[in-house]
């Protein structure tokens, strides 16, 4: 498989939330608004492309029987490197994610990667694969935040399109976000089949 | 390269030399951002105290921790208290209420909270001077600081009652620190900012 086709296998034909249906907490929980959606995606893109790039390189000095606890403290480790630079950096950002961000340390679309294919891949493709994944994660929650954002509040991206009164308050909500979310896995599978 | 063998010597090296390197990088990093965090956090808390009492130029003379764990922050224009109740919807709520001399709430902000974004998260305008909830000027004393559901006189957020509660009741921790605060103040024994503490207080360096 070129790269190419590994970038676009992740955005489209295994969409880790439209296809693969995995990580479904964080993609339920945080995408209240369109600018966390965009924001938890990228914060996972990171983390998947450099857990896979370096579980790439190591996969043949990690013996099979100890490759989970090794992959944990790989993913664990960079989680842990952007949760400290977020809170430095971008606190705002950090205060809204709060408690996911720890948590993309389980998110099994990254260790699901890791298993199966940087462990069986070199690393350029490893890289292409964590690209394409993380893209089709944060294309996922963008578009559902941001349908979700202006459904409820009558905003996307915090730009009003109609005033908030109209919002209809339940998509902010989980019961919103469920609702949502199957409606947007039919319509990507109408498109797919078309 | 062919894969390593599972024996045992080799799965203790690599896990680790994994755990080592992966330590090693994260002391790095912590090293780094420890100081823009810590930056981070003092201007919170300057801001925070300045937009509570509602002085852009209020200057923090002295804090003090009071047994409850409720902060009383004297600046020169007016006092404001750091208080919390664990119980909002998505667990503690941390506030900032500024009080003017009689104990009248001037203002306040949301320090840290976990509440709904679209509806306990309105908290940091809702109960804000001209809006529904309002509280300014209000003096927890004398006026029931309570939602109307539970007979006091503050609407509560709509659909977030339990965050409004939360946020009430860290409002009043805050009024009895601020009395229990001044009425140490006014008899002189959290006077000092170092040296020897009063008994029921800790007093920390600005």
């Amino acid at each position: 498989m070129s790269n190419f086709k590994v970038l676009m296998n992740g955005i489209i034909n295994e969409n880790p939330t439209f296809v693969l249906l995995l990580g479904m907490c964080p993609t339920l929980a945080t995408t209240s608004s369109a600018i966390n959606g965009l924001s938890m995606g990228l914060a996972t893109m990171f983390v998947l492309i450099c857990s896979n790039v370096v579980i790439a390189l190591l996969k043949d000095l990690i013996p099979d029987m100890v490759r989970i606890p090794s992959f944990i403290v790989v993913i664990a480790t960079f989680v842990t490197v952007l949760q400290m630079v977020m809170q430095a950096y971008v606190p705002d950002l950090y205060a809204t994610l709060g408690i996911f961000i720890p948590l993309i340390v389980v998110n099994c679309i990254i260790l699901g990667r890791a298993e199966a294919f940087a462990s069986k891949n070199g690393p350029v493709p490893s890289f292409f694969d964590g690209l394409g994944i993380g893209l089709g994660f944060t294309m996922a929650l963008t578009l559902l935040g941001a349908v979700r954002e202006l459904l409820g509040t009558g905003k996307i991206f915090t730009i009003t399109v109609w005033p908030e009164d109209y919002g209809m308050l339940m998509f902010v909500m989980a019961p919103g976000a469920f609702i949502i979310l199957g409606y947007l896995i039919a319509l990507v599978n109408k498109l797919k089949k078309s | 390269m062919k894969k390593l063998e599972s024996s045992l010597k080799n799965m203790t090296v690599v896990l680790t030399s994994i755990s080592v390197i992966a330590g090693g990088l994260l002391a790095y990093v912590n090293e780094v951002t420890q100081g823009p965090i810590e930056q981070i956090n003092a201007k919170n808390l300057t801001e925070g105290i300045k937009k509570a009492i509602g002085e852009p130029t209020a200057k923090l003379q002295k804090s003090d921790t009071l047994k409850s764990g409720d902060i009383v922050y004297t600046t020169d224009k007016g006092i404001a208290v750091a208080s919390k109740d664990p119980s909002g919807f998505g667990g503690d709520l941390e506030v900032l209420v500024g009080f003017d001399n009689a104990g009248n709430v001037k203002g306040y902000t949301i320090q840290k909270s976990s509440e709904t974004p679209g509806l306990g998260a309105k908290a940091k305008d809702w109960f804000q001077k001209g809006a529904k909830g309002n509280i300014i000027g209000k003096n927890p004393g004398t006026a029931n600081l309570k939602v109307t559901k539970d007979g006091g006189e503050v609407d509560a957020i709509t659909a977030s009652t339990i965050t409004s509660r939360a946020f009430l009741r860290a409002v009043n921790n805050a009024y009895q620190a601020f009395k229990n605060g001044s009425a140490n103040a006014a008899s002189g024994a959290t006077q000092n900012t170092q040296g020897q503490a009063p008994e029921d207080t800790t007093t920390v360096k600005p």
